[in-house]
């Protein structure tokens, strides 16, 4: 009983812990790698292409992680490609959770004609399979870093709207929304000060989940040449590159792989570990 | 001296459905009117009507609602909700709802005093303490700066209660209010909504379908049936001699506390059609 308690409660701890470490390592990354890089990310060095990683036979210690087959130094690459993934996934994670939530939030509380056309929007959006309509905005936006962006709110919006939405609902039904009105709260002061503080915990896991999703967004997009220059180093891109090369040298697929998963991973397991630190019922 | 009035109250769906058919009511200054009724009737209905909340399926079609001799109805919105912010509280049913899980307890019960009323917060908090102290919760200060979950259902209870009167309205509406409680708990509760109402001289709407707290609790009662009011009298009468069958029916299939193994009997089809008859004619009616 007591090993079997212990254990569960130090789980949701341990997750936080392992996923937000990550976290602040690509941070640091991303924030440093001017500094910390020991190559330039786009210099060519085919004399040294596809130089293996560091513990295996034939490689060069100068290049840590070894070299992809125009022979730039992976390491350095990844830390240009984490400060692209970081970038897309804070701004467009936290532009998507702004428009989807506040929208949310009127069609679920306010309701009436506003919900009504919110929720025709919604299933109108759900219509479109979403790669495709990336792909699609992206041919019409033009590539770019902004282009990117705009693309993954006006995609993903629905997906906190949806929830939001449905909880705010729920929550507008119970008595102590009924008591706030009787004693004189307006409608907006209620949907900020007695819902909000109630969808939030929900809102949090969503909003870090969709940064783990702008990262794959963007890698899908850096993946089929249409993220920002082709120059500029994203894991996409490397991971599109590695691809043809698998064979000669699974390094330059396998490193951006595992850094993409890792950081998609631990953003979900970060949003369901702060979604319990919100709640003031399990915290 | 009616504190209270209501004449004539109709609430439609929005379909035109009755839900409320020409509810007359009243409820005297400091005086406990018991509102009697099986589920859905419509008694939350009126409790709704008064403070404002009604649904967004329902539309209140006909009627007065006079709060100290003020029609709310023909009261501009803004006024109508400053005078029921001022005047009129409420008990709600379920203590686990009715609290907003996410905040403390203290600043759910002061925000009243200090955006409505205008109170400074330090006076409010005073105050709210006060009241918590009254509704005999140990340690108000502790209890105040606890979230809801951390509560128990009675304990949430009273502080529903101290809430509802801590800006002295005049008139509280409780929607059964120990109905979510278990049987020990609902009669300290009910004792305690007694003893505030009468320290306080509170004018009081009491929600139930439990008869058996109605002589406990009240001095009149409304029988309410479909939206329509199938009796209303003083509840010494009521116990004595019902004026209605349907209320002697209701009677027969409650347990009595002096006899609480005697038979029970349910209100049988026949009276149930005639008053289902009474509901019928009287739509009849008002279609006319
Ligand atoms: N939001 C709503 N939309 C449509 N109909 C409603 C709504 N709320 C209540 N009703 C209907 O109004 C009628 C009266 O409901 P009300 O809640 O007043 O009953 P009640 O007497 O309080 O019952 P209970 O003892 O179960 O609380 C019921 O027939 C119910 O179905
Ligand atoms: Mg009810």
């Amino acid at each position: 009983m007591h090993d079997a308690r212990g254990q569960i409660r130090r789980l949701p701890g341990l997750r936080l812990w392992l996923s937000g470490g990550w976290l602040l390592l690509l941070v640091l990354a991303a924030v440093f790698a001017p500094m910390i890089s020991p190559h330039d990310p786009l210099e060519q060095d085919l004399f040294a292409a596809r130089l293996p990683p560091f513990w295996q036979q034939g490689a060069d210690p100068a290049y840590l992680l070894g070299t992809d087959s125009l022979g730039r130094d992976l390491l350095s690459r990844m830390l240009y490609g984490a400060r692209l993934a970081l970038t897309v996934a804070l701004v467009a994670g936290t532009l998507t959770c702004l428009v989807g939530a506040t929208l949310g939030l009127i069609a679920g509380y306010f309701r009436g004609w506003a919900d009504l056309v919110i929720s025709r929007l919604v299933d109108i959006w759900m219509a479109f399979p979403p790669v495709l309509f990336a792909i699609l905005l992206i041919a019409v936006l033009g590539t770019g870093l902004t282009s990117i962006i705009v693309a993954i709110v006006v995609i993903d919006w629905t997906r906190f709207s949806r929830v939001v939405r449905a909880e705010a609902m729920s929550q507008g039904a119970m008595d102590y929304v009924a008591s706030a009105q009787v004693a004189g709260r307006s409608r907006l002061g209620i949907a900020l000060a007695e819902i909000l503080p109630n969808v939030l915990p929900t809102i949090v896991a969503l909003l870090t989940l969709e940064m783990g999703i702008a990262v794959i967004v963007e890698a899908i997009l850096s993946f089929v040449n249409l993220s920002i220059s082709t120059d500029q180093p994203t894991w996409g891109g490397m991971i599109a590159e590695g691809r043809t090369s698998i064979y000669q040298a699974w390094w330059v697929l396998v490193f951006p792989l595992v850094a993409l998963f890792l950081t998609v991973l631990s953003f979900s397991q970060l949003g369901e570990g702060l979604k319990d630190y919100f709640d003031p019922v399990l915290r | 001296m009616s504190y209270l009035t209501i004449k004539d109250l109709t609430v439609r769906l929005k379909n035109g459905v009755p839900l409320l058919r020409k509810v007359s009511l009243e409820v005297k200054s400091g005086e406990v009117r018991a509102l009697v009724g099986e589920s859905g009737a419509g008694k939350s209905m009126i409790g709704k009507a008064v403070l404002g909340i009604l649904p967004r399926a329902a539309k209140l079609t006909g009627g007065e609602i006079l709060l100290d001799g003020e029609d709310l109805l023909t009261l501009p919105p803004k006024a109508r909700r400053a005078k029921i912010g001022a005047k009129v509280a409420l008990i709600p049913q379920d203590p686990l709802t009715a609290l907003n899980p996410s905040r403390r307890v203290g600043p759910q019960i002061t925000d009243r005093l200090v955006d409505i009323l205008g109170w400074k917060r330090k006076q409010a908090e005073d105050r709210a303490a006060e009241l918590l102290d009254e509704v005999h919760i140990q340690s108000p200060e502790r209890v105040m700066r606890s979230y809801p979950h951390e509560l128990s259902g009675g304990m949430r209870q009273r502080i529903l209660i101290a809430s509802a009167f801590a800006a002295e309205p005049k008139l509280i509406i409780a929607d059964e209010p120990t109905t979510a409680l278990d049987v020990t708990v609902q009669k300290q509760i009910l004792k305690l909504i007694r003893e505030m109402q009468e320290r306080h001289d509170t004018a009081l709407l009491f929600v139930t379908h439990d008869l058996g707290v109605v002589s406990k609790i009240s001095q009149s009662l409304t029988v309410l049936y479909a939206g329509m009011v199938i009796e209303e009298t003083d509840v010494r009468t009521f116990f004595a001699e019902p004026g209605h069958a349907y209320s002697r029916a209701l009677l027969a299939a409650t347990p009595k506390y002096t006899d609480p193994d005697g038979s029970l009997m349910p209100v049988p089809d026949s009276i149930i059609s005639q008053v289902e008859q009474q509901v019928a004619a009287f739509d009849a009616q008002l279609k006319r």
